[in-house]
């Protein structure tokens, strides 16, 4: 069976005043249909700009990514944008219109794309149910949490029947309990409509909680990818060990913290 | 007392309002004119071309760092000794408030295009936005917010500067007090402090509605 996305050797150079800096140096990888598949590095990886050459909000030096085996660098302008569509994307800034209720951010995008006005709230409302908030429709942005801010980003993307979520530190925004409320519900939107999700993150937590397989960055290069079992039980790379050792760091630090506020 | 009831004896009360009208007049003009020169300047400002940039910029600074009093009498008294044009002092002020307000507002314009982040932008491309779409939805109706009552308080300085216009000889609010203080110097010695107290409070009338206008405005939408 041939991979839902391919990306082959896919470069990225930035020309600055002092040369040419790579941010992508030859990455190739596969991603089957239905995965949740993890990007992970430290910040500076080229985590984003990899993620966002998939959807080509940045134009690869070299290399190019197959979506279903259509090259997405060869689509025309208005051709790509058609395949957006198809590619939902979430961010960690939330990005919702705050002059608009939650129903009308949901519903904005389907009547960009032509469908008529009742047809597209009704869909919006579908869709803030399947995230959880049907009982937001009218709230607007500035009265929501950050977790039901992304809510009602996911139900927006969900609202164009994306075959593709990417999620750019969709979490990193928002505290422990919240993170995990979220990523259940990438887990759950997965399974349910069997979008295919690719996680861009720095923290293993993350990986750990809901990734199937897991690729990691340093430097702009893919030094590891493997199993998230795998990675966790047997890290080949420096760089795998230490994104684990980071996150024990971590661990440990908020058991001190407990037992100091114990003892305190 | 203090002068005030000279405002009105005869026709001074009528004058005093006509020369608030020439005031108003001349920056009600320049601001229609310098809000539409600014706002595309300012787009200018915030596009990629760094030559227009740069061009912009030291128009900007220019405009800026020159007291409005020179500028009044460079395009006055300036045009007329190098090109021999006969401006009249109206048509002067309004061409140096023009000017002025342009480049504030262009500036203010830029501030408010940068202040929209990459990730917005990033986002609108993601759901599949055109460029035009993403400008409608998403651009410009958050830089309006922005930039309503910004430019509200343009307008109040703009309206409050224009009392220097007396300097190149036009007869406006300012100009007319010192006239009616002039002609009644021997019945009312101190008719000064009077006239003046009533042009603040004219000045005032127009500025601080305006200034109500923009915190309201900024209230409403922060």
């Amino acid at each position: 069976m041939a991979a839902f996305l391919r990306a082959e050797h896919l470069c990225k150079d930035y020309i600055s005043e002092s040369g040419s800096v790579s941010a992508l140096s030859d990455i190739s990888f596969e991603v089957q249909e239905g995965e949740i598949f993890g990007i992970i590095g430290l910040s500076g990886a080229g985590k984003s700009t990899l993620v966002r050459c998939i959807n080509r909000l940045e134009e690869p030096t070299s290399g190019c990514v197959y979506i279903r085996d259509k090259n997405i660098n060869e689509l025309s302008q208005k051709e790509l944008r058609e395949e957006r569509r198809n590619i939902g994307m979430i961010f960690q800034h939330f990005n919702l219109l705050m002059q608009r209720n939650v129903l009308d951010n949901v519903a904005l995008p389907l009547e960009i794309a032509g469908v008529k006005k009742k047809e597209a709230r009704e869909k919006a409302r579908e869709y803030l149910e399947a995230v959880g908030i049907p009982d937001k429709a009218l709230a607007f942005p500035s009265q929501l949490s950050g977790g039901q801010k992304q809510r009602v980003a996911i139900a927006r993307v969900l609202a164009s029947d994306p075959a593709l979520l990417l999620c750019d530190e969709a979490t990193s925004a928002l505290d422990p309990q919240t993170t995990r409320q979220i990523l259940a519900l990438l887990r759950d939107i997965n399974r349910r409509y069997g979008i295919t999700v690719i996680i861009i993150t720095h923290a293993m937590t993350v990986v750990q909680e809901i990734c199937d397989r897991v690729a990691v960055l340093e430097d702009g290069e893919l030094v590891e990818m493997n199993t998230v079992k795998e990675l966790f039980a047997h890290p080949k790379t420096k760089a795998a060990k230490r994104l684990l050792l980071i996150q024990d760091d971590n661990d440990e630090n908020e058991e001190t913290e407990e037992k100091e506020v114990l003892a305190s | 007392m203090w002068g005030i009831e000279v405002i009105f004896k005869g026709k001074n009360l009528i004058r005093l309002l006509g020369g608030l009208g020439t005031a108003l007049e001349i920056s009600l003009i320049a601001v229609a004119i310098s809000i539409p020169i600014g706002i595309i300047l300012g787009i200018l400002m915030a596009g990629r071309n760094p030559v227009i940039k740069a061009i912009l910029r030291v128009y900007l600074d220019f405009v800026r760092i020159m007291p409005q009093l020179v500028l009044l009498f460079l395009v006055f008294f300036g045009t007329t000794k190098v090109w021999g044009w006969d401006l009249s002092g109206e048509v002067s002020a309004v061409i140096v408030f023009s000017m002025w307000g342009a480049a504030e507002m262009s500036d203010l314009v830029r501030g408010a295009l940068n202040a929209i982040p990459q990730h917005q932008y990033e986002s609108a491309q993601s759901l599949g936005f055109t460029p035009l779409q993403t400008k409608i939805y998403i651009v410009i109706p958050q830089c309006v917010r922005r930039l309503i009552p910004l430019s509200i308080n343009l307008i109040t300085r703009m309206v409050k500067t224009t009392s220097l216009v007396l300097m190149i000889g036009v007869v406006e609010v300012l100009k007319v007090a010192q006239q009616i203080i002039e002609a009644n110097r021997m019945s009312a010695p101190n008719a000064a402090f009077g006239v003046y107290l009533f042009v603040f409070a004219l000045y005032f009338a127009v500025c601080f509605v305006l200034s109500i206008a923009a915190r309201k405005l900024e209230k409403k939408w922060s």
